[in-house]
Parts: structure tokens; C-alpha cells; sequence
């Protein structure tokens, strides 16, 4: 017989990084403890190679490749340019943390990749069955590595809740899938599309639709499926809740655009009340709960909850505006959040988590320049003006108000007021407070450089939003 | 009746037979063997209906690997089964409530109102030569090439994982150092030690 051989171009850059992975893996075992920046090196290099990669093959063609399963248009182009950049930042600010913990493995960086791997997977399928592989690639990778410090009996406990919890979540969106495929008889989003069209849509595909929305729900964290959320965050070690609460949001964005905007269009009315649920729900909670933490970890996880409410807002609308606000905003969430997270890595030291917000007090006076970042981070996560978070939050609403949610709107408003009362209540404890230690923060140049470019990635694209703006709307072309 | 249908009527009566066995067997281990009767048999009813090489790998996966690996665990545990018994009457009732109940919401849902051979004719017989296997093969290496890689690419995470996860390097462990094994010469073992013969003692 003879066969096609199909265009693999589109699907260079995860050959490399495949590729790459396998390298490092091996390397890496020629390699002493105290020789594992070399490991470092390898993964950064190989980052920097997709990210240039991808940046060279990408336009603005849509382009389907190995037989219509994989897709590369311009929103998987912007979504994997980000996931190597933050995947990137991660790693900078992980791997102090890791060397003081006993932690700097090759595996962290071999399960990095390979996560990032399954996130580019992810974010150019067109195939239910590669949207899946991906996935669980991902979600493997990260049970491993929440787990990686295997005697802290809480790092354990995390990883257990996430892994029975994610097992589920797989099992409720496959079931979905599974009903899909049963009625269009496709697993491609695209003649799935066009067999709902075709054939219409009764209550078997009302039911396939609120099983992929639950499984996707879980995945993302919203309320009522959140319940792993906070207690992942808190028990991973903090430089894996970096990498876990970035990178794989973007992921987890492409899925339900690609599933339910692309694949499921035509049903765009069912699966739109049941986000709506879900993203009431998660800006309620999140924000509220937020409010009574101490640990600042938690409080944090809480703030991804109520985040990823007003992403499930700009998803709900259902417009081209609506993905593209959602798009912005997952992408703020993601740098925001890293810099969060990045902030207690800051703080830590060896014997020492300084997870908790008390260890936030006084950090003016120990280091104005993280106080600073730490200003510019928590202005951008409460949405006030003329910050990143702030622009997110008004494409958000201006999508609502343009398909007449304006309740909608008014509610998410509400709640991020009520949520600004904890990012501030964090500015006073920095600014106001007496420090309860006074140790130097000691981290070295590379990671001081990639924090302090965070925080001035947040300020500048504060003040001029409309490079991001463009690129986002660019991306969306359902 | 054909020849087919023989065959079918008695791979399905031993399945049935064993599955039934096998939830009322008190014995967990007979459980076990019970139910990789019931597979094996219906494995048999997968290749007569052509569908040979899902019959086998079901003998070769669930038979062969997942039913041998469930037996160790049960023998290794050695669960007494005694306590579990125990209420068996007084939760009779519904159990048998819930077991009507779900025959009858099954029957709704499978019924052969949707399923008999008069809504879904059996499948036509495939030409003589043709194997499935070769057809699996075919779009599993062409059309899900892709897919097929990235699970490839999962199980190689999961080996990674599973091994960052239990591998402990511990001092004081006699490792096997086979280059040092066979390196090994007959004088670094062997010591040839001249003696005078002993006369043996009564």
C-alpha cells in the first residue's frame, strides 16, 4: 500500500523537544550531583530552541497536518510561545529552591519538559484523542513532580488528592468524548462541528457536553471542582506550584476553546449556562475564602480559583471578542500568578518555606526592590487601573456587556472589590508592617533578573496594552 | 442451527456460568480463576465474530497479564472474607432492590428494542484473507501515528516517574557489579593448596 507521508513542519518543534528530552534523559545519567546545571543548561537551551522555532514557522495561515489532528494556526502559535516563556521563567526561579531542598534532579527538568511537551500537544490538537494523550502526558507529569519530594508526608498527600482527583476528572471528560464520538461518529473537532450541524443536537449531546465541561472544570480548578486545588498548591513543593499554576492554565485555555468554541460551536447555548455556573461560583468563592488565609500559598491558590471564574467569563460570552478577552486574561493570570509564586521563592531559604503571609511583613524594609515587584503583582491580580490585570479584567467585562450579560458583569465587578481587600491587606503587610526576620534575601543574579522583568512585564504591558491586545485578537479566529 | 451458532450458545452459556460463579464463589481466588473463564469465553465469541485480534490481545492483556497480576495481589493480602459476610439477609432487600433497578433502567437503555437483530443486521463476513490485524495496523502507523507516538511518549513519563519516585540510592547495599564478575580470573577465586593426604579416622 501506499501512503502519504504528511507535512511535518507544523510539528517541528515538538519533535525537538522530544527529541531533546530524550537527550537530556540520558545525559543527565553521566552526570554527578553537583554537575546537574548542565541538565539546567540543556532544558533552558532546549526552551529557547522551540520558542525561536516556533516563532520562525509561525503566520497567520491555518494549517492542519497528520491527517487534520493536529492543527497550527496563530492562537497555538501565541499559546506555545507563552507556555516555553513562562515554562522558561519557572525553571530560573525553581532551581535555588530545589538545590537548597535536595531536589535538583535531572528527572524535574525530564518531567518539565515532557509536561511542556503534552501542553503543546494540547494547545494544536484537532483531534479528541490527542487533546486526551495530551492531557494525561501533562497531568502525569505533573502527579510525578508534585510528589518529587517523596519524604515530606504532605508533598505525598497532595500528590495523592491530585492524582485521584485528576484520575477522575480524565475519567468524566473521556466518558464525554467517548458520548461525542458516538453521536457524530468523529473525533475531529472539525467534522464534529459539521455533523452537530447536520444531524442536530438533542439531550445525548447535552449530556456528552456537561461531562467534557465537568472534566475540564476539574482540570482548570473552577467551583464546585476545586476542591484539589488549594491543597495541591499548598503541599507541592513552591517551585512546582510555579510550574503548575502557569504554564498548564494556557493548556487548559486551548482545550476548551478548541473542544467547546471550535468542536461544539453549534451547542454554544448549553455549554454557555453551565460556565456560567461554574464561573459564578469561582468568583464567589475564590474571593471570598481567599479573605480568611494566612498561608499565603493558599490565599494564592484561592486567587487562581476566582481568576480562572473570569476566564470561564470571557469563554461564556461566546464570541470571537469573548475568546480573545479570555485569551488576554489567561495569559495575565499566568504571569501574574508565576510572579507570585515567585515571590515566595524569593523569600525562601534553606530550612525555611516562608509560605505563609506573615513572612511577607516588613519585606520594604528587608528588600524595597522584591516590595516593589510584589506592589506592581498585587495591583495587577486586584484589577486597579492602568495595570495588566486591570485590562484583562475590562476586555472581560466589555465582552459580557457586547452579548447583554451585563448582570454578569456587575457580579464580577462586586467580587473583584471584595477580592482587592486581600491583595491589599498584602501591600500593607509589606509597606506597613515591622519585619518579623530580617535576613538578607539571598538569590542570585539570573533569578533577581527574571523577577524584576516579571513585574516590569506586568507595568509595561499596564501602560501599553495594545501590543498584547492585538496579538490576542489576532490569535482568535473561530 | 449451524455449526456458529453451536459454538456461540456454548461460549456464551460457559461465560455466563462463570461470571455467575464468580461473584457467588466464596473464595477469591476461584473468584479470579471464575472470571478469566468468563474472559476467555468471551474472547471466543470476539473471534467468531471476526474480530480475532481483539479476541486475542483480551486473552493476552486481561487473561495473561491483569487477571495473573490480580491473583498475586489476592494471595499476597490474604483477605478474610468471613466479616464480609456478614449481614448478608438483613441487606438482601436492597440489594435486590437495586439490582431489579438497574435490569430494568438497563433493559430501558439497551433493550432489544434498539439492539435486536432486527434494527442491527449481524455484520456481513469478511473475504476470505482478510486480517484485521493487518487493517489495525495499517491506521495505527498511519493515520494515528501521531497519537500513537504521544502514548508512547506517556508511558516512557510514566517510567521516568515511577523510577524518581521509588529509586533510593542506599549505602551498605551489595550491588552486582557484573563488569567486575566477569573480569574475575581463576587466581582471584581459586587457591591451589598442596596437601598431604590424611589417612581416614574410624
Amino acid at each position: 500500500m501506499t501512503m502519504e507521508m504528511p507535512n511535518l513542519v507544523p510539528v517541528l518543534p515538538e519533535i525537538v523537544v522530544l527529541a531533546m528530552t530524550c537527550l537530556i534523559l540520558v545525559v543527565d545519567l553521566f552526570l554527578r550531583d553537583d554537575q546537574r546545571d548542565v541538565t539546567y543548561l540543556l532544558t533552558q537551551a532546549t526552551l529557547v530552541v522551540a520558542f525561536a522555532l516556533t516563532w520562525a514557522l509561525g503566520d497567520d495561515q491555518v494549517r492542519l497536518t497528520l491527517f487534520g489532528s493536529v492543527v497550527n494556526d496563530p492562537l497555538s502559535d501565541v499559546l506555545k510561545l507563552f507556555i516555553y516563556l513562562l515554562t522558561f521563567m519557572t525553571f530560573v526561579f525553581a532551581r535555588p529552591y530545589m538545590k537548597e531542598r535536595g531536589l535538583h534532579t535531572g528527572e524535574y527538568y525530564v518531567l518539565g519538559l515532557l509536561g511542556v511537551l503534552g501542553m503543546m500537544v494540547m494547545v494544536s490538537s484537532y483531534s479528541m484523542l490527542l487533546m486526551y494523550l495530551g492531557l494525561e502526558l501533562l497531568s502525569l507529569s505533573l502527579y510525578a513532580l508534585v510528589s518529587l519530594n517523596r519524604d515530606s508526608t504532605r508533598c505525598s498527600e497532595a500528590a495523592m488528592k491530585y492524582l485521584v482527583l485528576g484520575a477522575v476528572a480524565s475519567g468524566m471528560l473521556l466518558y464525554g468524548m467517548s458520548l461525542i464520538y458516538g453521536l457524530t461518529g468523529s473525533l475531529n473537532v472539525i467534522e464534529i462541528s459539521h455533523a452537530i450541524v447536520r444531524d442536530g443536537a438533542d439531550l445525548p449531546m447535552v449530556v456528552a457536553v456537561a461531562f467534557v465541561v465537568v472534566g475540564l472544570a476539574f482540570k482548570l480548578g473552577a467551583v464546585p471542582f476545586h476542591m484539589w486545588l488549594p491543597d495541591v498548591y499548598e503541599g507541592a513543593p513552591t517551585a512546582i506550584t510555579a510550574y503548575l499554576s502557569a504554564a498548564p492554565k494556557l493548556a487548559g485555555f486551548a482545550l476548551f476553546v478548541r473542544l467547546l468554541a471550535e468542536g461544539l460551536g453549534p451547542v454554544t447555548a448549553e455549554w454557555q449556562q453551565m460556565l456560567m455556573v461554574l464561573a459564578v461560583l469561582s468568583l464567589f468563592l475564590g474571593n471570598v475564602v481567599a479573605i480568611a488565609q494566612t498561608s499565603f500559598k493558599r490565599m494564592l491558590a484561592y486567587s487562581t480559583i476566582s481568576h480562572i471564574g473570569f476566564v470561564l467569563l470571557g469563554l461564556l460570552a461566546g464570541t470571537n471578542d469573548g475568546y480573545s478577552a479570555a485569551l488576554f486574561y489567561v495569559v495575565a493570570y499566568a504571569l501574574m500568578s508565576l510572579g507570585g509564586f515567585a515571590t515566595i521563592l524569593y523569600l525562601a531559604r534553606r530550612g525555611t518555606e516562608a509560605e505563609s503571609l506573615d513572612d511577607l511583613r516588613g519585606l520594604n524594609d528587608r528588600n524595597p526592590f522584591a516590595a516593589f515587584t510584589v506592589l506592581i503583582l498585587m495591583f495587577s491580580m486586584a484589577g486597579i487601573p492602568f495595570t495588566l490585570g486591570f485590562w484583562a479584567k475590562l476586555a472581560v467585562l466589555r465582552a459580557l456587556v457586547q452579548v447583554d450579560f451585563v448582570w454578569l458583569a456587575v457580579f464580577a465587578v462586586v467580587m473583584s472589590v471584595i477580592g482587592a481587600f486581600y491583595y491589599l491587606r498584602v501591600l500593607k503587610m509589606v509597606y506597613f508592617d515591622k519585619p518579623v526576620e530580617t535576613a538578607p534575601l539571598a538569590r542570585g543574579l539570573d533569578f533577581r533578573l527574571v523577577f524584576g522583568a516579571n513585574g516590569l512585564a506586568i507595568l509595561g504591558l499596564g501602560l501599553y496594552p495594545a501590543g498584547l491586545v492585538a496579538l490576542c485578537a489576532g490569535a482568535i479566529n473561530v | 442451527m449451524s455449526f456458529e451458532q453451536i459454538l456461540f450458545y456454548i461460549f456464551a452459556t460457559v461465560a455466563v456460568v462463570g461470571a455467575l460463579r464468580m461473584i457467588t464463589t466464596p473464595n477469591p481466588v476461584h473468584a479470579a480463576l471464575y472470571l478469566v473463564l468468563t474472559f476467555f469465553n468471551v474472547a471466543l465469541v470476539w473471534i467468531l465474530l471476526e474480530a480475532e485480534f481483539l479476541g486475542l490481545l483480551l486473552i493476552l492483556v486481561y487473561v495473561g497479564a491483569v487477571m495473573i497480576l490480580f491473583l498475586f495481589v489476592v494471595m499476597m493480602l490474604d483477605i478474610n472474607t468471613a466479616p464480609m459476610r456478614e449481614g448478608f439477609v438483613r441487606n438482601l432487600p436492597v440489594g435486590l432492590f437495586v439490582a431489579l433497578l438497574m435490569i430494568v433502567e438497563i433493559a430501558l437503555v439497551v433493550g432489544p428494542r434498539f439492539f435486536g437483530l432486527e434494527v442491527v443486521s449481524s455484520p456481513a463476513p469478511r473475504p476470505e484473507g482478510y486480517s484485521n490485524t493487518g487493517a489495525i495496523g495499517e491506521v495505527l502507523y498511519t493515520e494515528y501515528v501521531y497519537a500513537f507516538e504521544i502514548a508512547a511518549v506517556i508511558l516512557l513519563a510514566a517510567i521516568v516517574a515511577a523510577i524518581g519516585l521509588t529509586l533510593r540510592r542506599r549505602k551498605g547495599v551489595k550491588y552486582q557489579d557484573i563488569g567486575r564478575q566477569l573480569d574475575v580470573r581463576r587466581e582471584d577465586r581459586v587457591r591451589m593448596v598442596r596437601m598431604d593426604a590424611e589417612k581416614q579416622q574410624d
